[in-house]
């Protein structure tokens, strides 16, 4: 697999994806810059996090005028797999490449934090690696990660199975107590409804090095392969 | 000629009566308006350190592993297998007193600026912030506003904050300390230094735009503050961590071009001091023309170009015909960067505005050759200090059956882990990335020291063996009640903290937070306190590599009197990890594990958080230190992480052992039996009472044998076992029996239930 990692002026956590898909998984990994257009050779494309453009205007709002997004939406429309973690979810949501957005955290703080995500269901080939339900522990780390979608897209989501991955208790409980950031649903991740575009709120790339106390992301990214 | 200004326009731009005779003297002509604002800003403390040079120079700064010492934007050391760590602290004291949130943030952005500006890649922030009370509604305004601001710039920088310290009292009310510490990892073969060369070597400004904010920003932060500093609201900058990290990419990638002979960032008194100090560094002289400098306000006066802090913003000096490489570098990352001067032969900064020379002053009058003061030292100690030091343990209340002042030790250990200063700091760190760049090896509040796995920017990480541990220490209640000593404890703390998570001890950058060193008081206590800095620091053999002095941190009340913060020198140290798998935490791992203290256990009342928090009263003197001892237990305890014995390790200090406990048993969600050392002395002198050289480790009980023979054969009789990790609930002797759960609950809302 050839993974592109696009870099908008303010990513910052470009080269931390790129750790994991080159360094520990030793695929082929290209830093995109954010003016490029030509992106034909890459098979995944990942929007990182980050501040594109400083979250100026809104969060992802500039970046989605990025020459670079255009191609992205043609990799999408040719069915290849485009993931988008913490202000690439952001920038997902922006281009209208995933329904909703994600507004300012319900406590107005930012939040850096490690805690139980539950996968919703492995019938996708991004959760393919886990259990259907299984609890894991993710970091997240953002200001703006209150997912927001009006009543019909939530019933939609759902229905289509969409959410992938829910903010829950350590049980797997999913409740108000356990949401950090005051998203509706507890929604931390979704897909579009063909299923190759993932945008989550939660950090996997953060989660898949052991020395760094936190491996269960790996299996998001092994699968994938 | 006669004086073309009047005493008060002198004087406003912090220049005393004498010091301009100097200027005089040095430019044999009066200034004109610009010049003495660039005197103004150079000459005062935070540029020149006109009265903590003679202090300073006492310090060590040599050393087998030291790449760069005193005097460039940061230090480096040399850590090993190519790996070269910069790193530096400083302090934005003044602008987070006044506005908190643009004051904390630029502080941020400062020091990151002094890292990238060596060529060394940020990857980790600390912080050490002193606030005053939370009762205090204005206090949890800059409290809040302080978290928040490092959060805003460090998190949207992508630099992780991994770890600091805080505390909590009213001598910060009026006057919070913000300490920054940046470390950074060399990316480009060279060190890039300050000093220019080449003349006629173009003198590029890249960056962001120049403005009007933070104008004399260096004067401003070494003066007392006043009920009317508000009104100095435009001294303060405004940050903007979207330019910093386009721009730390912009400058790496330029310093590997090879095309830049040296650089410089604007940080305090801005074009001023980066223009003089490049020229003074480089022995030759520097051109600019202001016409050239992008402005963001219309209008703007020499005086305003000069003295302009705007922030994210460096001067270069490039080598000759290869400007155009490095301004293409700067635009594909959006940022300005224009060929603005020159170097020249004569050592003197030119300053050109509208095809006129605005000012023209000899470099090294405005970054060498400035004055100094020498103050006498009180030769004896002031009298608040006799009054401290006659303080008896007598005067305590007498010990009740079970505790005192009727309280139980249950009761007491509780308010103590209530305490701001002593409770978990959660509530500030959750708001900061501690995790970006993925090297994260210790979370905050995971262990005595943070702990970041040093891996090169696009490096595998199977094989980034090397870590590197930081910590920032200062008890400033035991500086206050003994400069000397408590200087020497606040080394000895730091290099204790690194020694409980596996790393050796290596080089130190100090900021000096104290008051006015013109007055007797003030003055002694920094004498003092640098002398003990520097006595610590050989012993340790952690040289000092620079830091920042902040003098005058006292508020004025509104009845006109000076209200001195603590003096606080902090210390940052930075220790070296030779395999980050061999690394341990504060917190118990497994219930059956045996506990052991580490050095001698003779705690004392002196300085301690027991008699201020418990009995409202702030006496006696700090532990003493036995630098023999201190060093023989941070050794073993070293090596006992390395050999992989040691599970978890954490050294006791505010609140005594009693506290030390309850917070591994916290960190590790178990709980311990311990029984404590009989020793003839109170029972809350022995459950709460403070020491140094002390650690707590434990170890799995299959090791106990292999351990103990370690421990004699290092420490002699200076250890002892104090018992086991065990079930749910902490007990030490038969005096406290309290649940796990409920010390957590109690140490993890202290601070968010204030706010």
């Amino acid at each position: 697999m050839k993974f592109g990692v696009v870099v908008f002026p303010g990513s910052n956590c470009d080269r931390d994806i790129a750790m994991v898909t080159e360094g520990i998984f030793n695929q082929t990994t290209r830093m995109i810059w954010h003016q490029e257009t030509d992106i034909d050779d890459l098979d995944i494309i990942i929007l990182p996090g980050g501040f594109s453009y400083g979250d100026y205007l809104r969060c992802g709002a500039i970046a989605r005028f990025s020459p670079v997004m255009k191609s992205v939406i043609q990799h999408v429309e040719k069915g290849k797999l485009v993931l988008g973690i913490c202000n690439g979810f952001q920038v997902l949501t922006e281009a209208g490449l995933l329904p909703g957005a994600l507004t300012r955290n319900r406590n107005l703080h930012f939040i850096c934090d490690q805690i139980p995500i539950r996968i919703e269901h492995n019938n996708s080939l991004w959760t393919k690696g886990y259990q259907s339900e299984e609890v894991v522990c993710f970091p997240i780390a953002h200001g703006e990660g209150n997912y927001y979608a009006d009543e019909d897209t939530l019933k939609e989501l759902e229905d289509n199975g969409q959410i992938l991955f829910r903010y829950c208790g350590k049980k797997g409980e999913i409740n108000d107590e356990n949401n950090p950031n005051g998203s509706s649903k507890n929604i931390a991740g979704i897909i579009n409804k063909k299923g190759n575009v993932l945008g989550m709120m939660p950090h996997p790339e953060r989660a898949s090095d052991t020395v760094l106390g936190f491996s269960d992301g790996k299996a998001l990214f092994a699968n994938l392969l | 000629m006669s004086v073309p200004f009047t005493p008060q326009e002198i004087a406003a731009e912090g220049i005393k009566p004498t010091e301009y005779e100097e200027i005089v003297n040095r430019l044999g002509r009066h200034p004109n308006k610009a010049e003495l604002g660039m005197f103004g800003v150079m000459w005062s403390e935070h540029c020149c350190y006109k009265n903590s040079k003679p202090l300073l120079s006492q310090f060590p700064s040599d050393g087998d592993r030291i790449l760069v010492g005193p005097g460039e934007n940061a230090g480096v050391v040399d850590f090993g297998n190519g790996l070269r760590v910069a790193f530096k602290i400083e302090s934005h004291n003044h602008p987070s007193a006044i506005e908190p949130f643009q004051g904390a943030a630029t502080g941020v952005g400062g020091i990151l600026r002094d890292i990238f500006t060596m060529g060394a890649r940020p990857i980790a922030i600390l912080n050490s912030l002193r606030f005053g009370n939370l009762d205090n509604p204005h206090t949890r305004r800059i409290f809040k506003g302080v978290v928040e601001g490092i959060s805003h710039y460090g998190n949207c920088v992508g630099v992780p904050t991994v770890g600091g310290e805080v505390y909590f009292n009213s001598a910060y009310s009026g006057n919070p300390l913000v300490n920054a510490m940046a470390i950074g990892l060399m990316e480009t073969d060279d060190i890039v230094k300050a000093g220019a060369s080449g003349i006629g070597n173009p003198v590029l400004y890249v960056g962001s735009t120049t403005g009007r904010d933070g104008m004399g920003g260096a004067s401003f932060a070494s003066a007392e503050l006043t009920d009317e500093s508000m009104d100095d609201r435009p001294a303060v900058q405004v940050g903007d961590p979207f330019l910093e990290k386009s721009l730390i990419e912009a400058c790496l990638e330029a310093f590997k071009t090879g095309a830049v002979v040296a650089a410089q960032d604007m940080g305090a008194a801005g074009i001023t001091c980066s223009t003089s100090e490049m020229a003074a560094k480089g022995g030759v002289g520097i051109e600019l023309d202001l016409d050239k400098i992008p402005a963001r306000e219309k209008a703007m006066i020499p005086y305003e170009y000069l003295l302009s802090e705007s922030q994210e913003r460096m001067l270069f000096v490039a080598h000759k015909g290869r400007e155009q490489e490095l301004i293409d570098i700067f635009e594909k990352w959006g940022l300005h960067a224009v060929v603005a001067g020159k170097v020249i032969p004569e050592s003197i900064v030119r300053i050109l505005h509208k095809n006129a020379i605005a000012a023209e002053v000899p470099s090294t009058a405005l970054a060498d050759n400035t004055p100094i003061y020498h103050h006498k030292v009180l030769t004896n100690p002031p009298e608040y200090a006799m009054k401290a030091w006659a303080w008896r343990e007598e005067e305590l209340p007498e010990v009740e059956k079970n505790g005192v002042k009727e309280q139980n030790w249950e009761q007491i250990l509780l308010t103590l882990l209530d305490t701001p200063s002593i409770a978990s700091k959660r509530w500030i760190y959750r708001q900061y990335d501690h995790q970006v760049q993925n090297n994260t090896v210790m979370l905050p509040g995971g262990a005595d020291a943070a702990i970041i796995r040093v891996r090169p920017v696009n490096g595998k990480p199977q094989l980034a063996k090397t870590g590197i541990a930081a910590t920032t220490d200062c008890n400033p209640r035991y500086v206050y009640l003994e400069p000397n000593l408590g200087a020497k404890l606040a080394v000895a703390e730091a290099a204790r903290n690194l020694s409980c998570v596996g790393a050796e001890p290596i080089a130190v950058t100090d900021n000096l937070n104290f008051g006015s060193p013109e007055k007797p008081i003030g003055y002694w206590q920094l004498h003092h306190a640098c002398q003990g800095i520097s006595e610590a620091c050989r012993e340790f053999q952690t040289p000092v590599t620079g830091g920042n002095v902040s003098l005058y941190n006292e508020t004025i009340d509104s009845e006109g009197n000076p209200q001195p913060i603590y003096p606080t020198p902090v210390i940052g140290m930075v220790g070296l990890i030779p395999d980050i798998n061999k690394i341990c935490g504060q917190g118990w791992q497994q219930e059956g594990d045996l506990i052991y203290i580490l050095g001698k256990f003779n705690p004392s009342f002196g300085a301690s958080e027991y008699l201020a928090t418990i009995h409202d009263t702030v006496a006696g003197k700090p532990p003493e230190l036995d630098y023999e001892l201190e060093k023989q237990v941070q050794e073993v305890c070293r090596d006992g992480i390395r050999q992989g014995l040691v599970k978890s390790a954490h050294d006791v200090t505010e609140g005594g052992i009693s506290v030390a406990l309850a917070e591994s048993c916290i960190s590790g969600k178990l709980g311990a039996k311990v029984t404590l050392p009989k020793i003839n002395a109170r029972l809350d002198k022995v459950l709460f009472g403070e020491l140094a050289s002390l650690i707590i480790i434990s170890i799995n009980p299959e090791n106990k044998n292999l351990w103990e023979s370690l421990l004699t054969e290092k420490l002699g009789d200076n250890w002892q076992k104090i018992g086991e990790v065990k079930s749910t609930n902490l007990m030490i002797n038969n005096l406290i029996n309290l649940d796990v759960k409920t010390i957590t609950d109690t140490w993890e809302k202290a601070i968010e239930n204030r706010l």
